[in-house]
């Protein structure tokens, strides 16, 4: 079978939906079924992708030239499609979670909504599949745009103020992201995708590949979260929480690290970035943010800025793993992309429940609720002590491994970073927990679980993240494809 | 035998419009509009197969009457004319098929002279790019300035002195240019512009072919709006009516650009022009300097076309940085700016026209979320328009950005790289307030419900060529390679 396409589709099923979803606002159940519809095609899309990527392969496909040379291309790696996997199968739960969740608010502007929802899965695999950087470029911006009116859903003051600060960030970033990939052009002739890197045949002064790589660490920093360029992260939560579920702790932050992996292992290169040390600069900048953002979340009363900070620190695992430029810890990374996601989203989907059901956002105000709301603190309690990484749940798996790429560096400090971060999550999270189970609650009379189309879409997720936790492999191959990305960029580096 | 004529056609249709106007006219008043947008379009057939008939046998230099030069009268159509009145012609087509609707609003009864004039500011426009001849190209400059003033003068109460201004302005201008032609003319002893072009190496140093390039480009900077010689643009682009501002703007300042082109990568050749003095680069400075000057003033305006004015001054900006980058890349770049900044510009004009239409004003701080469901396409076209205008892809102003990015880049110009970045970003500052307004509720005005609104578009004879432009900055964006790959060939060096 030819599946030369098949990632066009993928990326095409969502953006096309938009149309139908426009046309059937006066009818909210078609408007949906057209959502789902797409979510559940594009992720079948995605899979059949998948039998290739676990033997290696790649499917590429060449469009038009976007400029002379440099082609419209998408490439389905095996990286690629353990992001769209990620993505687009989370972006079925959180289609039947949307739905609970705007009609129990009562949110207006509802097709904008979940018409902007789809445009940006179409922006995330798009990212996902990109065979060079302008490609990227293209898919990256497009998920800025696309974003911003989910961003400023609520249309109030903060949800302006936090999509103006979030346009001001990410379009800096994306200009700086020009910038770099045009650098890139310049000197190497080339912004494809290359596993071992495009700078293997260019001896370049140290203080331009220092600016070169300073600019796309500024570009897709932004996306990533890393510590200072994370302000936009916690001022857009004032989005609906479906969008901070999906969106800020799987498609746009998860493009970010992808993108950082992307620049480290297939525009620098493992080799280039050692020699010319500039994975020691991500190493201090991610170590620092895991630290930081975990200590300001505890200073948080407010439920999801205090996710939202843990996302932040979270990112850096993924950052700080690849920056280690081990094989393990490349592995840890990549393999914490989808450990995060399927925990992040459980938290961020509890904190939407909560609040459509109790109309509470503060950590101060929730004594007590698992007695009303007990299948989602059960779930929640499950993603806080994943993210802890307290065995058998998903996070440890991933974080074992990144003790074990920073011992394989021979770097000390990483693990203690990762241990004390590790102390700093079960200390945030736990008093929630607490607050909820053994604390008396007032006012819980008469309140029941949030409606199913919500708690059925937590438990999955909740699930999903034991079971990964117990068989990483169990679905989809997904630590294979893990092994196999983090392998080939050392492989070709090591010639 | 049509196409080794091409060159006088396309000037002589403007001629032969510009007389029946007046003559049907005077009969039917109404004929004049549908006149004029035979008129354009016959040229911008001509001029769409010319370039086409450039792509597969060559230029044309077409001598009037078979006298050839220094004699005679020649116009040249080679690859940098042709893409140029193609552009300029094409889009007059569509605005001046847009302008039917408005003009019976702004100046009932007056379509004639008014069409009469368009065309003959049309001839200006397309015989200062064709003409082989520096003086004839002061000619068909003033033929287009002046007619350029009285269309300007048309339009709200303070229109009159903003076109007095920019007469007096441009005049000196024009003065300027032809002082510089002067200048050459004694030098080398010929006004046309291939001869000249070969004997420019003997006298590129003397002082007096200096002072003629300085004296050139002020001139010609004053008609293209390069800052510091702007002065005129924002009040004659506010003032005059909608009709003659959307055709006027996106192709005015290009034409004028066209012709420092001409001087500075032709006549002259970039090493020349930097021969004594680094002429290219003070101008690529005062393109900076444009850049982010007509940014942040457009930034702090609150009436919309005069934004778009103040906007046009720093898009002018990038086309002429280009062209001081003197590489290929630039020089794409700068093209591609040209096409994609006129339809841009077209397109943002023709929606404040549409809101002036319907709601009286576009004042910025008046709009509203009710536009949304009042004027869905024009909206729409708005949004297209302006994130092209900031220059996300895949919309055309993106690759513009893109090329001169990378032109700057080849001469290890970071100053350029850092302005392109920085206006672009100021860019999406004055828009995205615009698109916030119109689609958003107003917290800060207390608004607590989305306004609604019925229907209300403007007819389709205005609408059509709003939404055709927008479409085509998306078509552009994805075919842009085609364009930059016959830009490449055109470049001189």
């Amino acid at each position: 079978m030819d599946l030369s396409l098949v990632p066009l589709m993928a990326i095409l099923v969502s953006l096309i939906a938009v149309v139908p979803i426009m046309l059937s606002s006066e009818k909210p159940n078609l408007r949906e079924f057209w959502t789902i519809l797409a979510a559940l095609i594009k992720f079948g899309l995605v899979l059949t992708l998948l039998p290739g990527a676990l033997e290696g392969k790649s499917v590429e496909l060449h469009l038009v030239d976007l400029a002379p040379g440099l082609p419209l291309a998408l490439k389905a790696d095996p990286f690629g499609v353990f992001f769209a996997v990620i993505a687009s199968g989370l972006w079925i739960f959180t289609s039947f979670y949307s739905i609970g969740y705007v009609r129990g608010a009562g949110e207006h502007k509802q097709t904008r909504y979940f018409a902007s929802f789809a445009v940006c899965l179409s922006a995330t695999i798009g990212i996902a599949f990109s065979a060079n950087l302008l490609t990227f470029i293209l898919f990256y911006e497009m998920l800025t745009v696309a974003t911003y009116p989910l961003v400023i859903h609520n249309e109030k003051k903060d949800g302006i103020e936090a999509g103006r600060k979030y346009l001001a960030f990410t379009l800096t970033a994306g200009l700086l992201l020009v910038a770099a990939s045009a650098l890139v052009y310049h000197y190497t002739g080339t912004i494809d995708f290359t596993p071992g890197g495009v700078f293997t045949d260019v001896e370049l002064p140290h203080t331009t590949m220092l600016v070169i790589f300073i600019l796309f660490l500024a570009a897709v920093g932004v996306k990533a979260g890393i510590m200072p360029l994370h302000g936009w992260l916690p001022a857009a939560m004032a989005a609906p929480t479906p969008v901070s579920a999906l969106l800020h702790a799987v498609a746009v932050v998860k493009s970010g690290v992808f993108a950082v992996t992307r620049v480290v292992g297939f525009v620098f290169g493992v080799d280039v970035m050692g020699d010319y040390g500039l994975n020691d600069i991500l190493i201090v900048l991610s170590g620092a943010t895991i630290i930081l953002a975990s200590l300001i979340a505890f200073a948080q009363d407010n439920l999801k800025q205090r996710l939202a900070y843990s996302t932040v620190a979270h990112l850096s695992y993924i950052v700080l793993g690849v920056a280690l430029l081990t094989p393990f810890g490349m592995q840890g990374g990549i393999m914490h992309i989808a450990a995060h996601a399927t925990l992040k989203i459980t938290l961020f989907f509890c904190a939407g429940a909560i609040y459509v059901n109790l109309k509470r956002k503060n950590i101060s105000n929730l004594n007590g609720i698992a007695k009303v709301m007990p299948w989602t603190m059960g779930a929640f309690t499950i993603g806080s002590m994943g993210l802890a990484g307290i065995p058998p749940i998903n996070g440890f798996f991933s974080k074992w491994t990144l003790a074990l790429g920073s011992l394989e560096g021979e770097m000390v400090i990483p693990v203690i970073i990762l241990v004390v971060s590790g102390l700093l999550n079960v200390g945030y999270f736990f008093p929630i927990i607490y607050r909820a189970y053994f604390k008396p609650g007032e006012g819980l009379e008469g309140y029941g679980e949030a409606s199913p189309l919500m708690v059925v879409p937590i438990m999955v997720t909740a699930v999903l993240s034991v079971l990964f936790g117990l068989f990483p492999n169990l679905f989809f191959g997904l630590y294979d494809l893990a092994v196999d990305v983090s392998l080939s960029l050392f492989n070709t580096a090591s010639p | 035998m049509i196409e080794s004529h091409l060159p006088a056609y396309i000037a002589l249709t403007f001629v032969l419009f510009s007389v029946l106007i007046p003559v049907f006219g005077l009969w039917k008043r109404e004929l004049s509009q549908p006149l004029a947008v035979i008129g354009s379009g016959v040229a911008a057939a001509f001029s769409l197969y010319g370039f086409i008939n450039y792509l597969n046998n060559g230029a044309i230099r077409y001598y009037f009457g078979g006298w050839e030069p220094p004699i005679g009268i020649e116009f040249v159509y080679d690859g940098l004319s042709g893409f140029f009145v193609l552009v300029i012609n094409a889009v007059a087509f569509f605005v001046l098929i847009y302008s039917g609707e408005p003009s019976k609003k702004e100046f009932p009864g007056k379509e004639m002279p008014y069409y009469a004039l368009a065309m003959l500011m049309m001839l200006g426009f397309n015989g200062m790019i064709l003409t082989g001849d520096l003086f004839n190209l002061y000619v068909f400059l003033e033929i287009a300035s002046l007619s350029g003033y009285a269309l300007i003068a048309i339009g709200e109460k303070p229109a009159p002195y903003a076109a007095f201004r920019y007469l007096i302005i441009g005049t000196a201008g024009g003065t300027l240019y032809l002082l510089g032609v002067g200048f050459l003319y004694t030098i080398t002893g010929t006004l046309n512009i291939i001869d000249m072009t070969a004997m420019m190496p003997m006298f590129a140093e003397s002082s007096a072919t200096v002072a003629a390039l300085i004296l050139m480009i002020v001139g010609i900077g004053v008609k293209a709006a390069l800052f510091p010689m702007h002065g005129w643009l924002p009040d004659s682009y506010t003032y005059a009516c909608t009709s003659s501002t959307a055709l006027i703007a996106p192709i005015g300042t290009k034409v004028a650009a066209y012709i420092l082109f001409r001087i500075i990568l032709w006549v002259f050749g970039i090493e020349l022009t930097d021969a004594v003095a680094p002429l290219s680069y003070v101008v690529g400075v005062l393109a900076c300097i444009g850049i982010l000057y007509g940014s942040i003033m457009a930034i702090a305006q609150s009436e919309m076309k005069r934004m778009l004015a103040y906007s046009s001054i720093s898009q002018i900006g990038y086309i002429i940085m280009g062209l001081s980058l003197a590489n290929p890349w630039g020089f794409a770049g700068a093209m591609l700016h040209v096409l994609n900044h006129a339809i841009m510009k077209a397109c943002l004009f023709m929606i404040s026209g549409n809101l002036r239409l319907k709601e009286g004003h576009s004042d910025i701080s008046r709009f509203d979320d009710s536009y949304r469901k009042k004027y869905p396409w024009t909206m729409a076209s708005f949004s297209v328009a302006a994130i092209s205008m900031v220059g996300l892809p895949p919309l055309a102003g993106f690759f513009s950005k893109w090329y001169l990015a990378l032109g700057t880049i080849d001469n290890s110009n970071w100053l350029f790289l850092a302005v392109i970045l920085i206006s672009s970003l100021l860019n999406a500052v004055y828009f995205f307030r615009i698109l916030e307004k119109v689609y958003m509720m107003d917290p800060e005005k207390g608004q607590k419900e989305p306004k609604d609104g019925t229907y209300n578009e403007v007819k389709a004879s205005m609408l059509w060529p709003t939404t055709i432009f927008a479409v085509s900055l998306i078509v552009i964006g994805f075919a842009n390679a085609v364009i930059v790959g016959i830009l490449l060939d055109i470049f001189p060096m």
